[in-house]
């Protein structure tokens, strides 16, 4: 047998978990969808954005009633370059993923930054682009761009 | 303001090039022509369908090429009745292993034809084949089996089976 007779196909797996958020995250979305960006006041007093589930220091639980409201504006503090858009990324052309500390929060918030390359640097100021439809999902941040 | 956000749903996605392999490669061509194929293993004759490359019990490489049949015998079976994603049959229905004549091996496929609650194991099955224009390179040109007008087969037909 040669190895033209040998057969090759695309094969797809597909599967769309639904997932339970529970309070905290799903208060974080729900402020994504009302164009907010929430984070937790942790033990330490520091502003954690996203805001976790537990306090990393105590271990206790995060009540979801209590996060705050943190900026749409930030600064980055650490960025990556992506050469060459793999699918499912947010551009079809090369952009940077970029850890962004939005004005309020002690923590940064991984996301894609539009920019070109030369233009990207640690400690350039972001702000927010919103998606045109926002549903409480984490790319109702469309992107971070430049503030000019 | 709606309702809060309480669930999400996240995809996962792969996608592959998939190789069936030299041996799987003939049995979908074969079955391309609406032909069920199975190889002999030199050593227990045991037919396998669909066919490996060799063996799993002797770690020989098969040798000839067989067709077998599209009937065959219900070996065991199992009735569906929970619902899923992407789900094209309506509930419940019978999946049943099902050797088919000449094969020392057993193929999953949807029986059909006979209420969810009169299947058993024995019961005589044929194939009932897509059209031929739908034919392609997979199993599933093989839509179901039904049954057939023949008594049960005898248990000690196919025990090694089940």
């Amino acid at each position: 047998m040669t190895s033209q007779e040998v057969l090759s196909a695309p094969h797809v797996m597909e599967f769309g978990y639904t997932r339970s958020t529970g309070p905290v995250v799903g208060a974080f979305l729900t402020g994504l969808r009302d164009k907010k960006v929430l984070g937790a006041k942790d033990s330490q007093g520091r502003v954690v954005v996203p805001p976790p589930e537990y306090d990393a220091s105590t271990a206790a639980p995060i009540d979801a009633s209590q996060l705050v409201e943190v900026g749409q504006e930030g600064t980055v503090t650490t960025w990556s370059w992506s050469p060459v858009p793999r699918a499912g990324n947010p551009f079809d052309r090369p952009f940077a993923w970029a850890l962004v500390q939005l004005d309020g929060a002690d923590t940064a918030l991984l996301h894609a930054l539009d920019a070109p390359r030369e233009a990207i640097t640690t400690g350039m100021r972001v702000r927010i682009r919103w998606a045109e439809q926002t549903v409480g999902f984490i790319n109702d941040i469309a992107c971070f761009e430049v503030v000019l | 303001m709606t309702d809060a956000i309480t669930e999400i749903i996240t995809p996962i996605r792969l996608e592959y090039r998939y190789t069936p392999g030299t041996a799987s490669s003939r049995f979908l061509r074969k079955m391309k022509e609406g032909k069920l194929v199975g190889r002999r293993c030199p050593s227990c004759a045991k037919v396998y369908v669909p066919p490996r490359g060799g063996c799993p019990m002797c770690g020989v490489e098969f040798g000839e090429e067989v067709e077998v049949k599209s009937t065959g015998t219900v070996v065991t079976f199992a009735i569906v009745n929970v619902n899923f994603a992407n789900r094209v049959v309506d509930l419940p229905y019978v999946s049943a292993e099902v050797a088919f004549d000449g094969s020392d091996t057993t193929t999953m496929v949807l029986l059909k034809g006979v209420g969810a609650d009169e299947a058993r194991m024995g019961m005589r099955v044929t194939a009932h084949w897509l059209p031929e224009s739908e034919w392609d390179y997979t199993l599933a040109n093989i839509d179901y089996v039904e049954p057939i007008d023949e008594p049960d087969a005898d248990y000690d037909t196919y025990k090694e089976l089940v």
